[in-house]
């Protein structure tokens, strides 16, 4: 039992790691820019798909994921250019729509381009191993996931908190105008942080291909969990996303591990195989309408 | 956004519609297309499901993510009904209503206490566990949902066929926009759409801002509760994807590009978009990235909707 819990941890905290990948640029886009970006997710998926074509073609992971990596700034770069700098200063309907409309687009491209049959990505060869950690084994992979997450939040933090660049992000999410009157570029500063947001999800996308697989519609789902993410740690704010990411990655692994098993030493065994699923899914929601009803602007609100 | 004051011509355009409507199954079983009857009937479905969300989003100005979750409760009501041994749809239909309203208020009374994105996303949040419920409740046919054993009756009168229930689902939207359209131009439709302008002043001036909001947000519920139950019965399956958040946002997508806050928003962008859909699926294997291009056409070049496009001119909005 330990030992399941244990394991559970480290899945759990190797997702949460991920989930604050996507989260950091989501809370950004939508702290600085004030933008509801629902094709962050798409990000993701085109990323991932990125990722393992050059991945075939290049026969490397890393060189795959670097140049992967690199693709999907640039997609975020002539995006930024093209559309969402027109969708700033629009309400949160238009770029909804605009938004959605992207996720059709990016879903059917990518079905075009690639097929509907889900791609494989395999991790480096050297790492498709188990390792031992005291008394029982863990995928490598995995551990080598943790740790690149661990150094790119560390990376963000200095970035964010430590650098000049990141103090005008943070003035930028805390009040736009002020920060545009200080005589910061606000313009250039979103296209990076749109760019650097890309990269992350393209990150994120390929780091978790081996894991998952790489298919259409890989966005929705992950979209909707970095969306909890940045409500429960407060919108606009890095801390809260690191946060949030390491709740939700942490309370959701659990839950789908632990829950069937504690219910069923609390109810009998017909009830509690219908509830426990359910209730490990709805488990992350619960916790996320709980902290909205008592703190509605999330752990870290970013605008005081 | 200026307060809805329907133009002089909108009750003879719509005696005109209505007209053409009730003449529709009439002609197109003449022709020989029956087929069209039930997508007839679907346009009229998902347009009284995208009004009721342009009561909750248009009027009310509360922009949710979650309403499909009221639109698949209704459904789930109406085949659970039936699995229950209740196939008249006087009883089905106003429970299925009842049930969605029930679920609206408690996510209402929650969500109302936040504001802007974080209502969006809290209304997504229910939606959700709503959502997972279904999915996992496996006596309701987790995954694949629930299937109905043939339409039901309305008083009597069974809905099997094409024709029948297409007029079952006209009486329903004709009689929602009645309601509505005498609701908007009300006190409490003028006092919700005062609300959206300016919250704070209208709790100033002492009107209970959080009943007005929550009492539509019921009411939206309830309409796309009976939405889903006609839904179910076209389909003949209560799904779990009818609670997915693509369905949530597609609806929002149906008032966006329909017109926010227009009466008539939510059936101009029923129509429109299901009719682009079933035009583009003739041309084109890939036509949601054509779908996709042309939301994004309207987003830039007609950013308050396609109504809006033929309505009066308005004083300038601030949005």
């Amino acid at each position: 039992m330990l030992q399941l819990v244990l394991e559970q941890s480290l899945n759990g905290l190797q997702f949460g790691l991920m989930l604050f990948l996507l989260a950091a640029g989501l809370t950004l886009v939508f702290g600085i820019m004030d933008c509801i970006n629902l094709a962050h997710g798409s990000l993701y998926m085109v990323g991932a798909y990125f990722v393992a074509a050059a991945t075939q073609a290049a026969d490397s992971f890393w060189i795959g994921l670097g140049v992967g990596v690199a693709g999907a700034a640039v997609l975020g770069l002539l995006l930024e250019l093209t559309l969402f700098r027109r969708l700033y200063q629009r309400d949160h309907l238009s770029q909804v729509l605009a938004t959605f409309a992207l996720i059709l687009i990016a879903n059917e491209a990518v079905r075009t381009i690639w097929g509907p049959a889900a791609l494989m990505l395999n991790p480096p060869e050297s790492l498709a191993g188990p390792v031992e950690i005291g008394n029982f084994f863990y995928p490598a992979y995995r551990l080598v996931i943790i740790a690149f997450g661990m150094a790119v939040a560390l990376l963000l933090y200095l970035l964010v908190a430590k650098s000049r660049v990141g103090m005008w992000v943070r003035a930028g999410a805390a009040n736009r105008e002020m920060t545009e009157a200080l005589g910061i570029n606000v313009r250039l500063l979103f296209t990076a942080v749109f760019v650097f947001g890309a990269a992350l999800c393209a990150l994120a996308g390929g780091l978790l291909g081996p894991l998952l697989a790489v298919q259409v519609g890989m966005g929705e789902s992950v979209l909707i969990l970095a969306f909890v993410v940045i409500i429960i740690g407060g919108i606009g704010s890095i801390r809260g996303a690191l946060v949030g990411s390491l709740i939700v990655g942490t309370v959701d692994t659990l839950g789908r591990a632990l829950l069937p098993t504690l219910l069923r030493a609390l109810l009998p065994a017909d009830a509690a195989s219908t509830l426990g699923p359910a209730l490990a899914s709805i488990l992350i929601y619960l916790l996320m309408a709980a902290i909205l009803f008592f703190k509605p602007q999330g752990l870290f609100p970013a605008r005081a | 956004m200026a307060y809805y004051r329907p133009a002089s011509w909108q009750k003879p355009l719509s005696l005109v519609l209505l007209a053409a409507a009730v003449a529709l199954p009439t002609v197109l079983t003449a022709i020989g297309q029956e087929f069209y009857i039930g997508f007839a009937t679907r346009v009229l479905i998902f347009a009284l499901a995208a009004t009721s969300l342009n009561l909750v989003l248009g009027f009310g100005g509360m922009v949710s993510l979650g309403h499909a979750a009221f639109l698949g409760a209704g459904a789930y009501v109406a085949a659970i009904c039936q699995q229950a041994g209740i196939n008249e749809a006087l009883i089905a239909f106003p429970a299925a209503m009842g049930v969605a309203g029930l679920f609206a208020l408690i996510v209402g009374a929650i969500s109302l206490r936040t504001r802007g994105v974080y209502f969006i996303m809290i209304t997504l949040a229910f939606a959700q566990m709503a959502y997972y419920l279904f999915v996992s409740a496996r006596s309701w046919g987790g995954d694949d949902g629930l299937p109905l054993n043939g339409r039901m009756t309305l008083s009597g009168i069974s809905l099997a066929a094409d024709d029948a229930l297409f007029y079952a689902a006209l009486g329903a939207l004709v009689a929602a926009m009645i309601l509505f359209g005498r609701l908007a131009d009300a006190r409490f439709g003028r006092t919700l759409q005062a609300v959206r302008e300016n919250e704070t002043r209208m709790e100033a001036l002492g009107y209970p801002v959080f009943r007005f909001r929550l009492v539509a947000f019921v009411l939206g519920g309830m309409v796309a509760g009976l939405a889903g139950a006609l839904l179910a019965n076209l389909t003949g399956l209560a799904s779990p994807n009818l609670l997915q958040w693509t369905q949530s946002g597609t609806l929002l997508v149906m008032v966006i590009i329909g017109g926010v806050g227009y009466l008539y928003g939510g059936v101009v962008g029923a129509a429109v978009l299901l009719l682009l859909e079933e035009t583009l699926v003739g041309f084109t294997e890939h036509w949601h990235i054509v779908l996709g291009l042309l939301l994004l056409a309207v987003v830039l070049f007609a950013p308050k909707g396609l109504a809006a496009l033929f309505g009066r001119s308005r004083r300038a909005d601030h949005d």
